[in-house]
């Protein structure tokens, strides 16, 4: 059975130049680049140059100031904990309310340890309320930290106009760029982000490694401690392969931001998305559709709940996933979905699809075979379908 | 990814019984929408026999709940409504192989649901909405009452805050009531625990005593180990320091059943209760 992967905002498929690009670099140039000798010391050059890639893709004016971490949730704590460490009298930091758990996380870690915290909500479509956020900022805030696309929706967030903002007031701006890096342009010099976070496998790089950008002249406080890698900034033996990999991955990306490739993948995702609106009753389209990342649709279907729909796609190959309590292993649904007020109902059966330049028209015209059955199949098991009726 | 059973998926793929039963004799209903999970279960009895001749089933849910809802039909029809009263999630999660412990309350929503459907079924037929027996509601997320975790911490022999969590859903939202669950577990385990009998080495306690404390331990580390590969242990017999288990499921039988005798339940007896016990094969 294909396999129709529309779930790329979990993970993408590290292409296959980039692992052609890492592979030279486990067995064969296994040195550390950190060694006086050429065997090991020339692999600097290979990370080097990576770097050099990822201060691209993203417009760093100097390669320097990448930091290579082993994920984005490394980077974002590096970010966050740097921040309330070089600025230890100021003692209010400011996030979102829709964050992945790698900002709430430490954001709710150091509200318990006494800081005031201010997490800023969202509209019905998910747009970030900057008037709160303006009311809230202050000569006290060390840091503000906010994601740049939303996972679950795409939402894009103004994100150079709150950095403007943050500065203005004296605090770091850090952003999770996860879901924007490789997805939309992404230019940090044109903006006033002290800190960026991203990670190579959401954009066909492979897993474990990511990247934190710091602006030179940034206060920085280490993380990790025990090495002089990454100017000490980040102990611990440079994972060459996995660099190379980010390297080569963010490369590849720049150029489908270029190519046209953004443009082919929003159309199918469109046609996706007006497909099933079109097809299905009792649905709702979830996020800023003026805003929005080009991959990413989230869509609610009334009176059934997400993780049926997620099992009966399952059976027929389909990857996609859901804001359900029941996939999470919680029992609430998506804090995203409720953080947009998206009404109970509609956030049990909430659907992410997410696309990649991998996706064809083939696979969006058999979702949008197979996935009315399914929807109808549900309804007819719930008590609540004919209330719709 | 959830572990589901393939009986779990073979009647989520296959619900059996859907629908409503027109003019039936009983209707229970429990969840809501908002609750994340709903079960409407109609019945058909007959007034001679007491049988339950049909029963039909709506469900809002995940694969969990629509397949405790749909094997729960298959259970009940063909009973008396006083044998299928004493149907318990255990049951339910039983006749499908087992749920992952975070699925237990869609097991619980299925007896629910059967309770309220007898109820409405002597009552006269008027649909009856499953309510929490008692007013003090515990878990105001999900609108769990006291009675409700009492009875499952009994049933289920939970121990942790989680147990209760993974079988009532209480203290799975906002977290705000997990003091309060610690406390009824405190309560309800207390009188079982071995609390009193802590401070005694294990020769200076009764043979209750000991039993409850081997039980304790089979309970806490024994089971769930066993249970992870389908099978159980039981406490047959205790004569003097000799424990006698008889391992059940997928235990009973096994080729390494003598090593997960020895090495495992009477290393961890050892560890847990005292180092002169020793385990035998009942």
């Amino acid at each position: 059975m294909k396999v129709i992967y529309l779930d790329n905002n979990a993970t993408t498929q590290c292409s296959p130049a980039v692992v052609e690009a890492m592979l030279p670099y486990f067995s064969e140039k296994y040195g550390n680049a950190s060694s006086m000798h050429t065997f090991g010391g020339n692999n600097r050059h290979a990370i080097d140059q990576a770097r050099q890639q990822v201060a691209s893709l993203i417009g760093a004016a100097h390669a320097d100031e990448i930091i290579f971490t082993s994920c984005a949730t490394e980077s974002d704590n590096t970010a966050i904990f740097s921040a309330v460490r070089s600025y230890p009298k100021k003692k209010h930091i400011i996030t979102s309310a829709v964050e992945h758990p790698a900002i709430m996380e430490p954001y709710k870690y150091l509200e318990a340890q006494g800081y005031r915290v201010d997490f800023i909500g969202v509209d019905e479509y998910g747009r970030f309320d900057m008037q709160r956020f303006q009311s809230v900022l202050d000569e006290d805030t060390a840091l503000v930290s906010v994601m740049w696309a939303n996972s679950e929706t795409g939402t894009i967030f103004p994100i150079a106009e709150i950095a403007r903002l943050t500065h203005q007031k004296g605090a770091l701006f850090h952003t999770d760029a996860v879901q924007a890096v490789g997805k939309i342009p992404v230019n940090v010099q044109e903006t006033d982000i002290d800190m960026l976070s991203l990670s190579a496998h959401k954009f066909h790089g492979p897993k474990g490694v990511g990247a934190l950008y710091v602006r030179r002249g940034t206060r920085f406080m280490p993380y990790l401690m025990g090495g002089h890698q990454e100017k000490h900034r980040r102990a611990g033996t440079e994972n060459v392969p996995y660099i190379v990999g980010l390297g080569k991955a963010a490369e590849l990306a720049q150029k489908r931001l270029t190519d046209g490739t953004s443009a082919k993948i929003a159309a199918l995702r469109d046609e996706l998305e007006q497909g099933i609106v079109a097809a299905i009753a009792d649905v709702k389209v979830n996020g800023d559709p003026e805003h929005r990342v080009p991959n990413t649709t989230n869509i609610s279907f009334g009176y059934i709940e997400g993780e049926s729909i997620l099992m009966y796609l399952n059976d027929l190959g389909v990857c996609a996933s859901s804001g359900s309590a029941c996939t999470s292993g919680s029992l609430e649904p998506s804090h995203v979905l409720r953080a947009m007020g998206v009404p109970f109902q509609f956030a049990h059966g909430s659907i992410r699809f997410s696309l990649s330049d991998q996706t064809t028209r083939e696979d969006i015209e058999r979702v949008l075979k197979e996935l009315p059955p399914i929807i109808e199949r549900l309804r007819k098991i719930s008590p609540f379908s004919r209330l719709a009726a | 990814m959830w572990d589901y059973t393939d009986k779990v998926m073979d009647h989520f793929r296959h619900p059996r019984n859907v629908g409503a039963i027109p003019n039936a004799d009983g209707t229970g209903q429990v969840g809501s929408l908002v609750c994340g999970d709903a079960l409407k279960l109609t019945i058909k009895v007959n007034k001679e026999t007491d049988v339950i001749e049909d029963a039909k089933f709506e469900t809002f849910g995940c694969a969990s709940a629509i397949a405790s809802s749909s094997i729960l039909t298959e259970m009940i029809k063909g009973k008396t409504i006083a044998e299928a009263s004493k149907i318990t999630n255990q049951d339910i999660a039983d006749a499908l192989g087992t749920l992952p412990a975070e699925k237990m309350h869609c097991s619980v929503m299925g007896m629910e649901a059967l309770e309220a459907a007898v109820k409405s079924y002597r009552q006269g037929g008027a649909p009856v909405v499953f309510e929490q027996q008692e007013e003090k509601i515990v878990c105001h997320c999900f609108n769990v009452s006291e009675e409700t975790i009492i009875k499952a911490i009994r049933a289920n022999h939970l121990k942790t805050v989680e147990d209760v969590t993974h079988f009532t859903k209480a203290g799975g939202g906002c977290g705000r009531c997990k003091g309060e669950i610690q406390k009824i577990l405190d309560k309800v385990n207390g009188a079982e625990t071995p609390a009193a009998a802590a401070q005694k080495t294990f020769a200076q306690m009764t043979v209750v005593e000991k039993i409850k404390t081997i039980e304790h331990v089979l309970e806490e580390d024994v089971r769930p180990k066993l249970n992870m590969d389908g099978g159980s242990a039981e406490l047959v017999d205790l004569d003097g320091n000799v424990v006698k288990i008889r391992l059940t499921g997928m235990c009973s039988g096994c080729a390494g059943a003598m090593g997960t005798l020895k090495n495992f339940i009477e290393k961890t007896l050892k560890e847990k209760v005292d180092a002169s016990l020793s385990v035998e094969q009942a």
